[in-house]
């Protein structure tokens, strides 16, 4: 059980789903990556996201939060429109939405629990950043996620000094820290090996159950998807392709996902 | 068999060779332009000789000595001073000139004011600022602040320039605001390689601080430049030997900086 789960549960009865409507993305003028995308995540549960390579699932993702700028259409979440944010209103929004890097993505030169109070600056001023005065209870609870992840005895360590699956614990206990209403990950088990990539997915899947959180996870692991996700979008060349349950993902629907025959023997 | 089409492995760089051959006439040609000869070369090696066994032994007279100290300290207040200020104003200057981080205009801008202040030698920017605001200390320490925002603000942006951008944007994605993505995903980054630069521009400023004082920026400059017109030549080898010993104790301090921030 986790001892941190009643701190978060203050949060719900928020309606936390997404809705995305019409969204198209233009990396260059007339080469649509995204295609009209039309999609609405549910409240709660793991949405995964698989396709190959360059189809559009990473760019669909960081148009959520805007580390990608949408061309056209609307992403409604908590009564806005994210597409359409700019400046603090932005900033303000992006403090909602947890987000898990392939690449761990931690500042390589901070402690863990630098990187782990990271989460928080959306909330504390920048004076407090400077001269690391966090307030006490958001160090405590950065410590109590730390634990929560399995990494307590890290917490001073350099962020470089630990394993691919130790900086993904870390990447997962940032995220939490901003208490977001939403995850994003985008290829999180794809840097690491087989083992270690489900137990990573275990740990995403049991910190946003127990908080409520909806996830939206791509990855390349078909296998994975079907284990953790409750819901499955298969994206082929920047449009939806497959769209239901990890029971319903058949044969025929990989082909159409994916293409070609004769890889699935 | 035929080698007939295949193209040479290794073709004549004739672009190569005739620049080459074009340098080496221009050295003779430049040489004799100048009175480059072997006769005149010996001739000062004797003037060399007569200055040498004049600076012998260094004059170490007590009034001397205290004008030597007073210069010394002077310069070393010239040489920490413009480090401080010049680091201070190339913090904001170096990030603004980052062209991953600031707009481009904004950028563009940054980086003319930096090309500009890296132009002249420290040595001319004094000399201009002996005439705007007078001999003295002040000069020389504008001068040097000009050069260090030179130097620490263009080695900042590029270092900046060539961060992981993912950590920067891993910051960015929690809501940061823009000072707090300074302060906790870029600075980590670079933090380590300016103190190398400012650790480098202390050690530069302490010997140009010397230099400045030559042409009226204050100082030990002004010291040695007293001394030179008035032919001591042992009290210059004197003033000399004492820059040299500090120039050594700055390289010791700013090598034991950067071990000390690695």
């Amino acid at each position: 059980m986790d001892a941190l789960a009643p701190l978060d549960r203050d949060k719900v009865g928020v309606d936390r789903s997404l809705v995305i409507r019409n969204l198209r993305k233009e990396y260059r003028a007339g080469t649509p990556v995204l295609k009209d995308i039309s999609l609405t995540i549910e409240r709660r549960g793991i949405t995964a996201i698989i396709g190959p390579s360059g189809t559009g699932k990473s760019t669909l993702v960081r148009c959520i939060n805007r580390l990608a700028d949408p061309t056209a259409g609307e992403i409604r979440f908590l009564g806005q429109d994210l597409a359409r944010l700019h400046g603090g209103a932005l900033r303000k929004a992006r403090r909602h939405i947890g987000m898990v890097f392939q690449e761990y993505n931690l500042v390589e030169r901070l402690s863990v629990i630098e990187n782990v109070l990271t989460g928080r600056l959306g909330y504390v001023p920048v004076w407090r950043a400077f001269l690391r005065k966090f307030k006490a209870g958001d160090v405590d609870r950065a410590f109590h996620l730390l634990d929560a992840v399995g990494l307590s005895d890290f917490a001073t360590a350099r962020a470089d000094r630990l394993s691919g699956g130790q900086r993904q614990r870390v990447g997962i206990a940032r995220a939490l820290m901003q208490q977001p209403d939403l995850i994003l990950a985008d290829e999180p088990t794809s840097s690491l090996d087989p083992k270690t990539s489900v137990e990573i997915m275990e740990l995403i899947a049991r910190s946003a159950g127990e908080r409520d959180i909806p996830v939206i996870v791509n990855i390349h692991n078909v296998e994975l998807a079907r284990r953790f996700a409750d819901r499955i979008i298969g994206m082929s060349k920047g449009e939806i392709v497959f769209d239901g349950p990890p029971g319903a993902l058949a044969d025929a629907s990989l082909l159409a996902i994916y293409g070609g025959e004769g890889w699935l023997e | 068999m035929s080698t007939a089409g295949r193209s040479a492995p290794f073709p004549p760089n004739w672009p190569a060779r005739i620049g080459l051959i074009a340098l080496a006439v221009y050295v003779v040609y430049a040489g004799s332009i100048l009175d480059l000869t072997w006769p005149r070369f010996v001739e000062g090696l004797g003037h060399g000789a007569r200055f040498i066994s004049r600076m012998l032994p260094p004059n170490v007279a007590p009034d001397k000595l205290e004008l030597l100290q007073h210069g010394m300290i002077e310069s070393l207040q010239i040489a920490i001073l413009s480090t401080v200020f010049g680091i201070a104003l190339s913090l904001p200057l170096g990030l603004a000139a980052a062209r991953n981080l600031s707009p481009a205009p904004l950028a563009w801008l940054a980086r003319t004011a930096i090309a500009l202040f890296r132009t002249f030698h420290a040595v001319i920017v004094a000399i201009l600022f002996v005439k705007a605001v007078g001999f003295g200390a002040l000069a020389g320490i504008l001068a040097l602040i000009v050069a260090s925002m030179g130097f620490v603000s263009k080695l900042l942006a590029d270092a900046v320039e060539e961060m992981s951008m993912r950590q920067v944007e891993a910051v960015r994605a929690t809501g940061a605001p823009f000072l707090s993505v300074i302060i906790m995903g870029v600075l980590p980054q670079v933090m380590p390689r300016t103190i190398g630069f400012c650790a480098y521009q202390l050690d530069a400023n302490l010997r140009n601080s010397a230099l400045v004082g030559l042409v009226g920026g204050g100082g030990v400059g002004a010291t040695l430049f007293t001394a030179f017109q008035r032919f001591d030549f042992d009290f210059v080898l004197t003033i000399v030997l004492a820059i040299i010993a500090i120039v050594m104790i700055g390289e010791i301090v700013s090598g034991w900086m950067q071990r000390l921030f690695q």
